[in-house]
């Protein structure tokens, strides 16, 4: 009899065989997840979940007899009533009642369902979005070289040199071949010293003497650090991409948003910070909100403190714009930009906010999306025509059709989902710019 | 309980429910003890593996295979298992055992010091004992050799992913999946498989063909052979038809397959073959492996090895195993093989040791002979479920059940009750529950019965109707379509009436270059 652990053999032997089945059954999946987001929160977006796919989709045929029709009989456990020859109305839909039919138990259920991990599902949700103008920085990107420790060598610079390791291979050398230790020859030194002060007879010497000799003797021959001992550090470069990028949240907070608005753009913003998470290896966020001055805050603050005040847009771009010079340089930072706001703004400052935008933001970054916020009662009764807002005139002059500026209009929730996937929607036959 | 106490001859095994392999190792010299004095099992070298959760999962969703070759089907298992036991509907199976030897338990690190002693007297002794001495999987299967043959497909499929690309093997093997069940031999008409030998086999004909190979054959006019139109008879003789092995009968004949997708054809139906005894004796083994768990605890605890708590927890835990809800309860599931093997074979000792008078005139071959062991042991040996439950059904466990026969017949609007357990019943009940369990009755009868050789090569299949009951409308539509795409040709299968000879309804299927070589 053996007994075997095999706990630390590798698991997730069943992993290649659950990859094929989601392959196959991709399209039932992905559909399954785009309903399945719909009932989630922002707080477990990127959570995984339960997922129920029509069975029909990945079912495998068998040939085998129908359930129903034809002369059957069932053996059942149980009896308390009944007597021979007594009959029993059928149960409703003339199966077997209540599964007493075995082997023909798969037949009712319409669905399958089971569990995806976080990654699975967020493959699935995200699958065929790709971010604007991400290959073109890409190509850009010069490859940072990221130096890191790579153990010991028998060569290297004396700068290098690993003096810790170097000395504990030299003593242990020092201590297999036996070298005599300072202490050891100190001490013959001492006693022959003695002996002489002494007066002690010649031979005694010699024999001491002799030893001295030998003890030095082999000193010299077994060096204290031996060529062999040495050892220096060494160091890989290894080449990193630079896959970062941050993204600006731009909110107006002013007195005139109102909580269903934020809701709105803080979707959106979940989204966008989820979507590019997928892209890249390291994503910052910065939060900027104003009123008719703005303010970098966290995302506490941002999303959840209130403030009352004028409109001026100008003040968000002007603080986006310093935060970017101090910390993120456009050359080494992907940037995005989400702009949120309700479409109130100073009359007298949209001219300068188009500049702003027009001018320095939307050269530097790779993508600006302006998200236009409604109130949930609009938009008005069909027939009239909402008045475009002020920033919306004002930004429209600087859209391009195909330009990394692009601006939509939302009014309820279940929009924000659609806006996203169609400014995110993959373009043409651009390969996928996948994770980085 | 017994009434007499423990006699304490044994040192306790654990206490509390932790376990080492060294606590591992002393139960399982133990329970081989009381397996061998209590019961006399003969098994097959035990090999027992310590594994975790998720390595259960993985194992039962290849069909409890320690490797099989890649699929989505088996991923498609493994997402269900998963979520069955996340949500907590279900545990996973406290164990796994395979036919092989040496015999292979799997036991989760998870269980208890009394689950892992639980499990080896089931696995690695009942099941054990079951493998190696019942007749159908003497005849069947090939312990030896199985681990080696599934190591062997598992690598050919791979090999043959990566020649002729993913989609392709994945649509055979498809197609070869959906015919399994009409991918076995239900009557041996040759020895044993020796599986090992079948890979041998396998790499000399590739060998053979390698070396025979000369293109300039592919020149050789071939002629017309309408010459020798065969009569009707010898034509089927030949083909060796009817065949029942549908799988089989492509692998030898299929005009349009490549030869490695008739390996793989061959591989499926191998697995196939491996598994058929399985599904004729659920009820047998694992009432023989319940039943020899119950003996072997029992004993434990009577000669101290383990101590009361223990025992209790067993005795719980044992208890759910053999839970019999009736048929009117939400949860009712059909027959739990467990319950009903393992009271059955309770009854069969019963009646050796201590018959009634109806014992004696319904069995007159084991009431009262003692010895229950070796009557039990001859019947592992020698029955499937369908021949044990015809012949060890006793009216009192019928009684004890309240086992009823209800016949629906779908051109009556109520159901009847045919039979309960009362005189006139105990045969009536004690046939037709048996019944569930053929094969024959359970497995639609589908057999290849001719191929139009002179005209466009279509295959003729015929489905024996029994009871009026016919295939399911949709699946069959597909199999067919799968059976199409692997003959080449035009498929037929005619549902027949086997009194009459009236077909009831014919499905077509045609062949669509879907399986290229």
């Amino acid at each position: 009899m053996y007994i075997i652990d095999r706990r630390l053999n590798p698991g997730g032997k069943s992993f290649a065989n659950r990859q094929r089945f989601l392959r196959r059954a991709k399209a039932l999946v992905q559909r399954a997840v785009r309903d399945n987001f719909k009932s989630r929160s922002i707080k477990d977006l990127d959570q995984g979940g339960e997922i129920g796919i029509m069975r029909q989709g990945v079912h495998e045929p068998t040939l085998r007899r129908a359930s129903s029709g034809g002369q059957r009989d069932h053996v059942l456990p149980g009896n308390k009533e009944y007597l021979e020859g007594d009959t029993i109305p059928r149960p409703n839909g003339g199966g077997g009642g209540s599964g007493s039919q075995p082997g023909q138990g798969g037949d009712g259920e319409d669905e399958f369902r089971f569990v995806l991990t976080k990654e699975e599902y967020l493959d699935l949700f995200l699958d065929d979005l790709e971010l604007p103008d991400l290959a073109k920085r890409r190509l850009m990107d010069t490859e940072a070289k990221e130096i890191q420790r790579a153990g010991y060598s028998t060569t290297g610079s004396p700068a290098s040199l690993a003096i810790a390791r170097t000395m504990r291979l030299s003593l242990a050398r020092r201590l297999a071949l036996r070298r005599p230790s300072a202490a050891e020859i100190l001490k013959l030194d001492s006693e022959i010293e003695r002996l002489e002060r002494e007066g002690a007879s010649e031979t005694e010497l010699v024999v001491l003497r002799e030893e001295r000799e030998r003890l030095m003797r082999r000193n010299r021959r077994i060096s204290y650090i031996d060529p062999i001992d040495l050892r220096y550090r060494r160091y890989e470069a290894n080449p990193k991409p630079v896959a970062q990028a941050v993204m600006f949240c731009l909110m107006d907070v002013s007195g005139s948003m109102s909580e269903h608005m934020k809701d709105l753009a803080k979707r959106f913003f979940a989204l966008l910070h989820l979507f590019l998470t997928r892209c890249y290896n390291h994503v910052d966020i910065v939060f900027i909100r104003h009123t008719d001055r703005a303010e970098e805050v966290d995302e506490q603050t941002f999303f959840y403190s209130t403030e009352t005040g004028g409109t001026i847009v100008s003040t968000a771009l002007e603080e986006m714009l310093i935060i970017m010079r101090q910390r993120y340089n456009p050359a080494d930072w992907n940037i995005y930009v989400a702009q949120a706001s309700d479409g109130d703004n100073m009359g007298s400052d949209s001219a300068k906010a188009a500049g702003l935008l027009h001018d320095q933001i939307l050269p530097a970054c790779q993508y600006f999306a302006y998200l236009e916020v409604g109130r949930e009662e609009d938009p008005m009764p069909t027939g009239t025509a909402p008045r475009p807002s002020d920033l919306w005139r004002t930004y429209e002059t600087i859209a391009m059709p195909e330009g990394h500026f692009v601006m939509r209009k939302v009014w309820h929730r279940r929009e924000i989902y659609p806006v996203f996937r169609e400014l995110f929607r993959r373009r043409g036959t651009n390969v996928r710019g996948g994770a980085a | 309980m017994k009434s007499d106490r423990p006699s304490h001859t044994h040192p306790l095994l654990f206490s509390g429910a932790d376990w080492d392999f060294d606590t591992i190792r002393r139960i399982y010299e133990t329970v081989e003890q009381a397996a061998r004095d209590e019961l006399g099992l003969d098994t097959y070298p035990n090999q027992i593996e310590v594994i975790t959760t998720e390595q259960m999962l993985d194992a039962y969703s290849s069909t409890g295979m320690p490797q099989l070759y890649k699929h989505w089907s088996f991923g498609k298992q493994f997402a269900h298992h998963e979520l069955v036991y996340r949500k907590g509907m279900r545990g996973l199976a406290y164990e796994l055992v395979i036919n092989s030897n040496p015999c292979i338990s799997y036991v989760m690190e998870e269980n208890t010091a009394m689950m892992q002693t639980l499990v080896i007297a089931h696995a690695a002794f009942g099941h054990n004992h079951f493998f190696k001495n019942n007749y159908l999987f003497r005849q069947w299967t090939d312990a030896e050799g199985i681990r080696d043959y599934l190591e062997f497909a598992k690598g050919y499929v791979a090999a043959c992913e990566e020649r002729y690309g993913q989609a392709a093997v994945e649509q055979l093997i498809d197609a070869a999946h959906s015919l399994m069940n009409q991918g076995v031999h239900r009557y041996p008409r040759r020895q044993r498989l020796d599986l090992k030998a079948e890979e041998q086999r396998e790499a000399e004909r590739h060998a053979y063909q390698e070396r025979l190979y000369n293109d300039l054959w592919r020149t050789v006019p071939t002629g017309t052979q309408q010459a020798s139109r065969q009569s009707e008879d010898r034509r089927r003789a030949l083909l060796e038809l009817p065949e029942e092995n549908i799988l089989y009968f492509l692998e030898k004949t299929a005009p349009k397959l490549a030869p490695w997708q008739r390996e793989i054809l061959r591989i499926v139906r191998h697995v196939a073959q491996y598994f058929y005894p399985q599904s004729q004796t659920k009820v047998m083994n694992e009432g023989c492996a319940t039943y020899c768990h119950y003996r072997i605890m029992t004993r434990l605890h009577k000669q101290g090895s383990i101590n009361d708590g223990a025992f209790l927890e067993f005795l719980q835990s044992h208890t759910n195993v053999v839970a019999q809800p009736t048929f009117d309860t939400p949860y009712y599931n059909g027959i739990n093989p467990y319950a009903l093997g393992f009271a059955m074979m309770e009854d069969i000792a019963r009646i050796c040791n201590d018959p009634s008078d109806e014992d004696r005139e319904w069995f007159p071959d084991i009431a009262g002979k003692g010895d229950a062991d070796n009557v039990l042991k001859h019947i592992w040996a020698n029955y499937r479920d369908e021949s044990f439950i015809a012949q060890f059904l006793s009216p009192r466990l019928i009684r004890e059940w309240r086992i009823f026969h209800v016949a629906d017949d779908a051109s009556k609007n109520a159901l009847e009750i045919a039979a309960i357990h009362d005189e006139r019943g105990y045969r009536r009940i004690r046939r037709a529950l048996a019944r569930q369990y053929d094969i024959a009755w359970q497995q639609a009868d589908i057999q290849v019965v001719d191929v139009d050789l002179a005209g466009d090569r279509h295959l003729i299949l015929q489905h024996e109707v029994i009871n009026g009951i016919l295939l399911t409308e949709g699946d069959t539509t597909q199999v067919l379509q799968n059976l199409a795409s692997l003959w080449g040709y035009n498929v037929i299968l005619r549902e027949v009436d086997p009194a009459t000879g009236k077909v009831l309804k014919e499905h077509v299927a045609r062949a669509t270059p879907a399986i290229a070589a």
